[in-house]
């Protein structure tokens, strides 16, 4: 009913789209029980929403029976779940150890005078989100981080830079 | 030298394929098992190589199998967990295993599950590893593919599932419990034991939970024979292990090695030494928590055992390296930064210790600490040593502490005498 009347005003977010619930139910078949779906349905209305709102938190719970507040426990406990919205692309900077020791200071100085966003911040144009990530496993290849979905790895901050100009079109198909 | 793990790794980085695996003998241990051999001479074979986990802590595989609950009356269903969450600051080892050779991990983890008889199996993997998700992806659905997953393998009457399950973030879910908790989808916080998950893990029922690397090895010592994996090993410890360098080494990386071979050998040989301009000041020798060695440590050989006599452990056997121009303040006060942040603040010494000496080190670190904050860190790494904290992530944190504190004393003590990092004003 809820839901219907949702529709029905175009509240959109207050319900899951055939799509992000087709992506769930795939997910389905691998657990025994549907309240362990909880960390898949999150990372699937984050890809398609780009983040996960307090009405999208509602959404989940909705859909799969449990309470909006035992979805939130388990989306604020995840690093890589957002609560709040992000730019289109999320840096992800690896400040672990060997990171550190080998630079990830001098890159996060250089994001920051030249998108002007530091940790936790968006560039005023939407376009990039900085976080801190714990060592993402490239450390032979330090520094390193993470943009979107892709490594880089044996960063400087001018390689750095070069890698932050707007995509030239027909990149990215991984 | 033999390199089970590796040696077939190709060189342009890309995965194995299930038609290149199969060429290589791949898939024959699954299907020898599966052709006559009961779960309980698989148990056997690997307690009899004496396998040792891989994911730090060293316990003996095949006794952490028998464990479970087999045979009739057993309760189903049972599952079986590969753990391939490596989220250890300075840890990258699992990672080329997985990128590089997802069916190994595949076997490994089916006869895994088959020793236990579990009627699923899961891969938990890190959501950061990107590459390694989409390559295990293909991998699955190339083995379900070929009838070595599902309903009746090969024609036997054993049955498995397996899934990948791709973790939404947070170092402490690779603890194993805590793993569990992640897998049904609530927060990752440890939980008691026991029940050990052997009885009673996911979905109260029983669980294994074993690393990548560790699961890696299986297949080769069905193939190959106890025998042969314990003849692996230098000294009394069998089989090869990966290890890994990172720091201002001249070649980063991993490496497959017998068992005990010497640190120098890793460091010198493999790593190539330090870079020119700088001198080895201290490593940890097996991931963030662990703690630090010396100089006079390189000619230890890399076993459980002498690691452990040494006053540290192996952990991951990827080693972290200082150098002479890094402050060790400094690197403590990165890793207790990242112990802090990732508590999962179930228990109090941890949830509010952690954040406590990270304070402390701040202050020590920019030049406002005070001698006595250094007694307080030394009692800190009592409260939240070995047994004293509701998992190890805080004990672990310790670690690199209490050694910094005994080995680099004389840094912290600058630090508070000069009010300022003496080796900032070197810092190029
Ligand atoms: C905080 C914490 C993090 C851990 N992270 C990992 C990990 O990422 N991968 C892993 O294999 N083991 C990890 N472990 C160890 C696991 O709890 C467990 O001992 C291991 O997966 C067992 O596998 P093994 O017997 O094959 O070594 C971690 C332990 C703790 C306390
Ligand atoms: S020791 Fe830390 S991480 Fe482990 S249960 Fe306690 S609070 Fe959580
Ligand atoms: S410390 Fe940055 S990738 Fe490991």
């Amino acid at each position: 009913m809820a839901e219907i009347f949702a529709r029905d005003r175009g509240w959109s977010n207050n319900y899951l789209s055939p799509a992000e619930r087709e992506s769930i139910e795939r997910e389905a078949q691998a657990y025994p029980q549907r309240d362990a779906l909880c960390i898949e349905a999150l990372r699937i209305v984050q890809q398609h929403r780009g983040w996960v709102s307090d009405d999208s938190v509602a959404a989940i719970a909705d859909y799969l029976g449990l309470g909006a507040a035992q979805v939130d426990a388990v989306a604020t406990f995840y690093n890589l779940i957002f609560r709040q919205p992000v730019g289109r692309q999320v840096i992800y900077l690896c400040n672990s150890v060997t990171c550190w020791m080998l630079g990830c200071d001098a890159l996060r100085a250089r994001i920051k005078a030249e998108l002007g966003i530091d940790f936790g911040q968006t560039s005023a144009d939407g376009e990039y989100t900085l976080l801190p990530i714990t060592c993402l496993g490239d450390c032979d290849h330090a520094p390193a981080l993470m943009i979107g979905d892709r490594h880089h790895h044996d960063l400087d901050p001018d390689s750095l830079i070069a890698l932050l100009q707007p995509p030239a079109s027909g990149q990215d198909k991984e | 030298m033999e390199r089970p793990l590796t040696q077939h790794l190709k060189p342009d980085g890309s995965a194995l394929t299930l038609a290149e695996y199969r060429d290589l003998g791949g898939y024959t241990a699954w299907k020898t098992a599966l052709d006559g051999m009961a779960p309980d001479e698989v148990v056997t074979r690997v307690k009899d190589a004496n396998l040792r986990g891989r994911g730090g802590a060293g316990f003996p595989t095949g006794v952490k199998w028998s464990l479970v609950p087999r045979g009739e009356g057993a309760p189903h269903p049972k599952y079986m967990v590969a753990n391939a969450d490596e989220m250890e600051p300075g840890a990258f080892k699992d990672r080329l295993l997985l990128e590089r050779h997802p069916h190994q991990l595949l076997e490994g983890l089916m006869l895994a599950a088959y020793a236990i008889e579990a009627d699923v199996a899961y891969v938990f993997l890190r959501g950061e590893y990107v590459d390694a998700a989409r390559r295990l992806r293909s991998a699955i659905g190339e083995a379900y593919a070929a009838g070595l997953l599902g309903e009746h393998i090969l024609g036997s009457d054993y049955s498995l599932q397996l899934h990948l399950h791709i973790s939404a973030g947070r170092y402490i879910c690779g603890e194993e419990t805590a793993l569990i908790n992640a897998l049904e989808g609530k927060r990752a916080t440890p939980r008691a034991k026991p029940p050990f998950p052997q009885i009673s893990g996911a979905w109260g029922q029983p669980t294994v939970v074993n690393n990548v690397e560790t699961l890696c090895n299986v297949p080769h010592i069905i193939r190959h024979g106890s025998d042969w994996h314990q003849g692996l090993g230098l000294g009394e410890e069998s089989g090869t292990k990966l290890f890994g360098v990172s720091g201002r080494v001249c070649r980063p990386g991993a490496w497959e090695l017998p068992m005990g071979t010497p640190i120098r050998e890793i460091l010198e040989g493999c790593a190539g030494g330090m870079r020119e301009g700088y001198q080895l000041k201290g490593f940890l020798p097996g991931g963030g928590s662990t703690d630090f060695l010396l100089p006079e440590h390189l000619d230890l050989p890399m076993t459980y055992e002498s690691i452990g006599k040494a006053g540290s452990r192996m952990g991951t056997g990827t080693l972290i390296v200082l150098d002479d121009r890094t402050c060790p303040v400094g690197m403590v006060l990165n890793l207790e930064r990242f112990f802090a942040q990732e508590s999962c603040g179930w228990c109090t010494p941890c949830r509010d210790g952690l954040p406590w000496t990270r304070q402390l080190l701040e202050a020590i670190e920019s030049g406002q600490g005070r001698h006595e904050d250094l007694d307080t860190l030394a009692e800190h790494c009592r409260f939240m040593g070995p047994g004293k904290t509701f998992c190890a992530l805080a004990p672990g944190a310790m670690e690199p502490l209490q050694s910094a504190l005994k080995h680099f004393r004389s840094d912290f003590e600058r630090h508070i005498e000069e009010h300022s990092c003496p080796y900032r004003s070197s810092l190029s």
